[in-house]
């Protein structure tokens, strides 16, 4: 009987949902300054966002954003994407997440997300998973973990959205 | 399941005729949103083989899994979800109370100008969760949600306030406490008109959180209701910034702190210095009877009601993650930690040419400076303890260095050097050689090689070693991991144990990792033995138990 709830809810949604859009929800941060920020601020004047999800304790994750932060004046140049960098550290590292983002000179906006509430409400299971949002602030796709090289692919597809293609 | 078919009809209730409830405004908003469903699905199973070298317990379903759906939908400012859970039966390292499938979470919540209702579960942290945090490790088999009601109010003037009331999860049922909790926040340059350009920040918090739970002490007469507090701040000036908590808990005779009536209390300080390519955080705390639980008889991560980490750095590398790891000891430890990272220039000689990365980390966790008492016929305080004062008795100690260089194009090193100290009167592990007493002394040193054969192909490997005179003696690990970007990958592992005093422990514990991933979508296959621990693999980190067979997980985000 609850599996038949379960279906049938899964039914329902599925239903209306067919060719609906996903945006990004509001959910109440702090930014590695201290100060409140909401993630329906996620914002880039109609240019392509990337949301990646990462914890200091992940060696995959700091290797992506590690090596995007290589080429990510390049890529602001030629796309004027911005990347919004999620840690999920809880109380224990997350007091060390601002010494370790300006240690390693990162340029990104980095948001605190110690309960994972945004993580919980992006259904994101484990880090590094990325998301990529388009012009209209509608999430286009969305990637989990990192392998070398991954950012090759995700380059691709910003350049797509900031030319306003849209992603098969 | 009644309860279930209820929550479903008082919500489409409530969404027919909230207009009454919200007013026309946000209805009509809402009803030209578009509904949105999304959600994950997770699925970890293994196939176990009898294994008596690790003395790994045979399994007689053979296969057993843990599994979860999560939906959530949202339109507008309404949002409910729900989580579907199975565990038939539960994996091998999980608590066998999981056993079993259905509905544990699932909640409905609106949002109207600045007030946030949450009816069902919910899952919630105040302050730094010295006194309260619900939150999930579906990875650990940790899941102390709140079934309840929950009201947070934004005032937009910089204060924000929370309450919260209802009953923790315990596996499929709720734990016989019940909280009351209230938080209430302010940031003062929001707040005050005349502070809105200074350089000095300011936010101040407050909470007060009661438990009550039923006398069930056939020969104490206990508090039926427990009142704790704490204040917090945190401060900004420039590249600096000050945060600390104090809380206070009232006297919760417990299972943790063998029933005596004493007061707890906590405190955490943290500074931090930060500018471009240079930043560094010190911490201290004193924890003394801060076992916090919904009910006073329960262990282990059941029905924690507080969250009360380690302040200590916690390592990736498997030897120095999954052996001799650290947990607070929340009936009472001093600890500190330091932790600096820092870039050295690129294009320098000292820097090379695309700069290096270097991180250093040290911590030292003691025993309260305390004097027992013998009132335990009488007054049952326990002890008493002198305030931030670190005990005799030292509990662990750990000082790291990690130093990061990209060489060229294809080249990338990265080194760990680790020292550490675990006192095992304390921690009590007992691994393959059994429990063992008094300190254990180890080196660590890691060597992490990630050759670039191409942009899309590269091999990374790991050399760990660990020596230690103690316990298991000597290990070794070799890990060779092979990425094709951006959807396949494969790994082989090998932990050699080869120091290991008892000659019949020299084990070796191989294990070789295939998967694919496109998109949110990830599938990977293992085979092999292995300890229990962080497990981090093809990009990803999770915790897993020790075994041995052919384990399958699969996880997506739709």
């Amino acid at each position: 009987m609850k599996k038949l709830i379960l279906i049938a809810f899964a039914a329902v949604t599925a239903l209306t949902t067919v060719g609906q859009t996903r945006t990004i929800p509001s959910i109440e941060l702090q930014d590695i300054d201290g100060n409140s920020f909401n993630t329906s601020e996620i914002l880039n004047e109609g240019k392509p966002i990337l949301i990646n999800f990462w914890a200091t304790w992940c060696s995959p994750c700091k290797r992506e954003l590690n090596n995007i932060a290589e080429v990510y004046d390049d890529w602001v140049e030629e796309t004027g994407v911005v990347v919004y960098a999620i840690s999920i550290d809880d109380a224990r590292n997350a007091p060390k997440v601002k010494p370790y983002v300006d240690g390693v000179a990162w340029d990104y906006t980095v948001l605190l997300d110690v309960n994972s509430d945004f993580r919980r409400q992006m259904g994101v299971v484990n880090v590094p998973h990325s998301f990529l949002v388009d012009k209209n602030g509608k999430i286009v796709h969305q990637h989990t973990s990192y392998q070398e090289g991954d950012e090759i692919e995700l380059y691709e597809k910003i350049k797509k959205l900031s030319k306003g293609e849209t992603l098969d | 399941m009644l309860k279930l078919r209820y929550f479903i009809v008082f919500v489409s209730t409530l969404l027919t005729y909230s207009s009454n409830l919200f007013g026309q405004n946000v209805l009509q908003e809402a009803a030209k949103d578009p509904l949105e469903v999304h959600g994950n699905f997770n699925l970890t199973g293994q196939y176990y083989l009898t294994d008596s070298a690790i003395a790994a317990p045979p399994v007689t379903e053979k296969f057993l899994y843990n599994g979860y759906a999560n939906v959530i939908a949202t339109k507008g400012a309404f949002t409910a979800g729900l989580r579907y859970e199975s565990y038939e039966n539960v994996l091998l390292g999980f608590d066998p109370r999981f056993q079993g499938s259905g509905i544990p979470y699932r909640y409905f919540g609106f949002d109207n100008k600045g007030l946030s209702i949450t009816v069902g579960n919910f899952y919630e942290q105040f302050g730094t969760g010295m006194l309260l945090r619900a939150y999930e490790e579906r990875d650990l088999g940790l899941d102390n949600a709140i079934d309840g009601i929950r009201i947070k109010y934004d005032l937009g003037n910089g204060i924000r306030v929370k309450g919260i009331a209802g009953r923790q999860r315990f596996f499929f049922d709720k734990g016989p406490g019940i909280l009351r909790g209230i938080d209430g926040e302010i940031y003062l340059n929001e707040f005050l008109s005349s502070w809105k350009e200074n350089k000095f920040k300011l936010t101040l918090g407050a909470n007060f959180l009661s438990k009550y739970q039923e006398d069930n002490n056939p020969d104490l007469v206990l508090p039926e209701n427990v009142g704790s507090y704490s204040g917090r701040f945190t401060a900004r000036y420039k590249n600096f910034s000050l945060t600390s908590e104090y809380s206070y808990k009232g006297n919760d005779p417990s299972f943790d702190n063998g029933y005596i009536y004493k007061e707890g209390q906590g405190l955490f300080v943290s500074a931090s210095y930060s500018k471009k390519g240079f930043g560094i955080n010190l911490s201290a705390k004193h924890i003394d009877n801060m076992s916090f639980r919904t009910d006073r008889d329960e262990s282990l991560t059941n029905l924690l009601t507080n969250f009360l980490p380690a302040l200590t750095k916690q390592h990736t590398y498997n030897l120095a993650a999954t052996l001799y790891p650290y947990a607070t000891q929340p009936t009472g430890e001093v600890a500190f930690q330091g932790d600096v990272t820092f870039r050295l220039k690129k294009k320098t000689w000292y820097g090379g040419k695309y700069g290096t990365r270097i991180m250093i980390n040290g911590s030292a966790a003691f025993g309260l400076d305390s004097t027992r008492l013998n009132d335990l016929d009488s007054a049952r305080k326990g002890y008493t303890a002198n305030f931030f004062s670190p005990g005799e008795e030292e509990y662990f100690q750990d000082f790291n260095i990690t130093i990061e260089r990209k060489l060229n194009k294809k080249l990338k090193l990265k080194g760990m050097y680790m020292n550490m100290m675990v006192n095992n009167d304390i921690t009590q592990y007992s691994g393959l050689n059994g429990p063992f007493k008094g300190k254990l002394y180890a080196d660590i040193a890691v060597l992490d090689v990630l050759v670039k054969l191409n942009p899309k192909n590269s091999i990374r490997t790991e050399l760990q070693g660990l020596w230690s005179k103690q316990d298991m003696g000597d290990w070794a690990t070799l890990i060779i991991e092979y990425t094709y970007s951006p959807h396949w990958f494969v790994a082989v592992m090998d932990q050699y144990n080869y120091g290991n005093p008892v000659e019949n422990n020299q084990l070796h514990y191989p294990y070789a990792t295939f998967g694919y991933i496109k998109g949110a979508n990830r599938v990977s296959i293992g085979y092999g033995r292995q300890k229990a621990g962080l497990f981090c693999v093809g990009g990803v980190c999770r915790v897993v138990p020790s075994s041995n067979g052919m384990s399958i997980t699969v996880t997506s985000s739709f």
